[in-house]
């Protein structure tokens, strides 16, 4: 079965790829790539994939999910810039693609067990447009 | 691989009928959606689009190629108009959200290269809400 959990973190970024001109940038990413930054209400949505236990009835807890998320994600994404504040963004792009991929690669090594994987990371930049990302490989144990 | 959805919205009139059905069984079968007179929805439509990322843009759709294609096949035509007058397709078919949905995934489909030219990223899913408690979805592997 899946369970998922949301996570809610406030930032701002701006879309540009250090070597391309301004004006390059402008044409690639439009208003996202404004110099000055600009920001989201970004929701994130972790689904997880695991049978339940046969004691506890829960696939994982989900107060300690939620610490992880809280950990991994909001804690260094939330109220920041993340072009300067975050890494990796200080050398790749901020998308809503490579955001999500991140929170995949922060998350992996913590909610991996042998009862349950990381299914989807679910990334809402607005309630308008959103980004799933599956990874490249199951985790491993 | 990356999903990345795309939410839109329009509002259109429409009045269910089945040609092939009397008026009485008309009247049976869709009850206050058979008025005569039609009435209208917002309609909510997400848009799924699948593929890997572009090492240089960090993207895996370029979400204003994808607004403009949508509001080209679907918006423009769709948007503020009565489905069963203004779209060819829905003369002499009942114009249900199933029937709805078909067309809109065709046009996308049909069309999607005069966008999309390369191999990626393809058309995954379209996903449309008469109401907010009815929603209707197909991936592109059921779209004739």
């Amino acid at each position: 079965m899946l369970i998922t959990r949301r996570v809610e973190f406030s930032a701002s970024h701006i879309c540009r790829q250090p070597q391309l001109s301004a004006e390059e940038n402008a044409r690639i990413y439009g208003q996202a790539a404004n110099p000055h930054g600009h920001g989201h209400n970004y929701v994130v949505e972790v689904t997880l994939e695991g049978l339940p236990d046969p004691v506890t009835g829960m696939v994982l807890d989900l107060k300690e999910l939620k610490e992880i998320l809280n950990r991994e994600v909001v804690t260094p994404y939330d109220h920041r810039f993340l072009n300067y504040e975050v890494a990796p963004f200080d050398r790749v792009v901020p998308t809503t693609e490579n955001i999500a991929r991140d929170i995949w690669d922060r998350l992996k090594p913590h909610v991996c067990g042998p009862s349950h994987q990381l299914r989807a990371v679910r990334v809402y930049e607005t309630p308008d447009l959103y980004v799933d990302y599956f990874g490249e490989q199951p985790c491993s144990v | 691989m990356f999903r990345v959805t795309r939410r839109y919205s329009f509002a259109a009139s429409h009045r269910l009928h089945a040609p092939q059905l009397s008026e009485e069984q008309n009247r049976q079968l869709y009850g206050k959606c058979n008025n005569p007179y039609g009435h209208g929805h917002n309609y909510v439509m997400e848009v799924s689009a699948q593929g890997p990322l572009d090492p240089g843009t960090g993207r895996a759709v370029d979400v204003e190629v994808l607004d403009e294609f949508v509001r080209r096949q679907v918006l423009t035509p769709f948007d503020h108009r009565n489905l069963n007058l203004d779209v060819n397709s829905f003369q002499g078919l009942s114009p249900t959200s199933e029937n709805l949905l078909v067309e809109i995934s065709r046009r996308l489909n049909r069309n999607w290269s005069s966008a999309f030219p390369g191999e990626w990223p393809r058309l995954e899913k379209v996903r449309i809400s008469e109401t907010p408690r009815n929603i209707f979805e197909m991936e592109s592997h059921e779209i004739g």
